[in-house]
């Protein structure tokens, strides 16, 4: 699956998207946030306030508890500033 | 008629006049339109800024805001709706973001107009970081942004 990171959560993981295959023990947007975090010292940075992280699986908002099986595209970013 | 729902980002400013004009030419039923245009501040916090650079998620911008407009339209009766959201760098004074919503009578352009900010500031994916003395850091979300646009869940 394709995951992206946005604003500071891309600055701190110092790509904007890259292709992933996690073990099958990696159910859910929660399982997935840990995963990448134990991936490297950027990826820990990132997500090191794994609460204040928002999640969207092909481009709709979901719950930390969203499963990802069957997910084309996961993106991660902090809370959003438009408007 | 139909409801016309136009939702555009782009680095380019936007011309006020001309998006009412697509909202309004060629009918008869429309009896009020409201616009809403979101200006870049030249300060945050008491702090001068020199300007904000707005990032955004190609896809997912376009499907959010269409789920509101969307939304809106199921909502209100409307005769239109345009939403138009610029991304790139922006220096105070600047446009930011326009919302126009057309109707027949003035009730539901106001209302759907404020419905579509409101969750525009808590669920479109995009994010302003500010450049200032200081260097440059993103702007953290404000609590009562989701507070505002909480207000119009349905019980």
């Amino acid at each position: 699956m394709k995951v992206k990171y946005f604003a500071w959560v891309r600055e701190r993981i110092g790509i904007s998207e890259e292709t992933i295959e996690p073990p099958e023990a990696v159910r859910t947007v929660d399982d997935l946030i840990g995963w990448l975090s134990r991936r490297g010292e950027t990826y820990a940075y990132a997500f090191e306030k794994p609460k204040v992280i928002r999640a969207a699986i092909d481009h709709t908002h979901v719950k930390p508890d969203a499963t990802i099986a069957g997910a084309r595209e996961i993106a991660f970013f902090p809370p959003m500033t438009g408007g | 008629m139909t409801t016309i729902a136009t939702i555009r980002i782009q680095e380019a400013d936007f011309d006020i006049a001309r998006e009412i004009a697509e909202l309004t030419k060629g009918r008869r039923d429309v009896g009020a339109v409201v616009t809403f245009t979101g200006i870049c501040r030249g300060e945050e916090n008491g702090e001068p800024i020199a300007a904000l650079t707005l990032e955004h998620y190609p896809g997912m911008a376009e499907a959010e805001i269409g789920r509101h407009t969307d939304e809106a339209m199921s909502r209100w009766p409307l005769t239109g709706l345009a939403v138009v959201h610029r991304v790139g760098r922006i220096a105070p004074g600047e446009n930011i973001v326009l919302v126009l919503a057309a109707s027949q009578h003035r009730q539901a352009a106001f209302q759907a107009a404020e419905f579509l900010m409101d969750y525009l500031k808590a669920n479109a994916p995009f994010w302003k970081r500010e450049e200032s003395q200081k260097g440059t850091s993103w702007i953290e979300a404000r609590g009562h942004d989701d507070a505002a646009a909480a207000r119009w869940t349905k019980s």
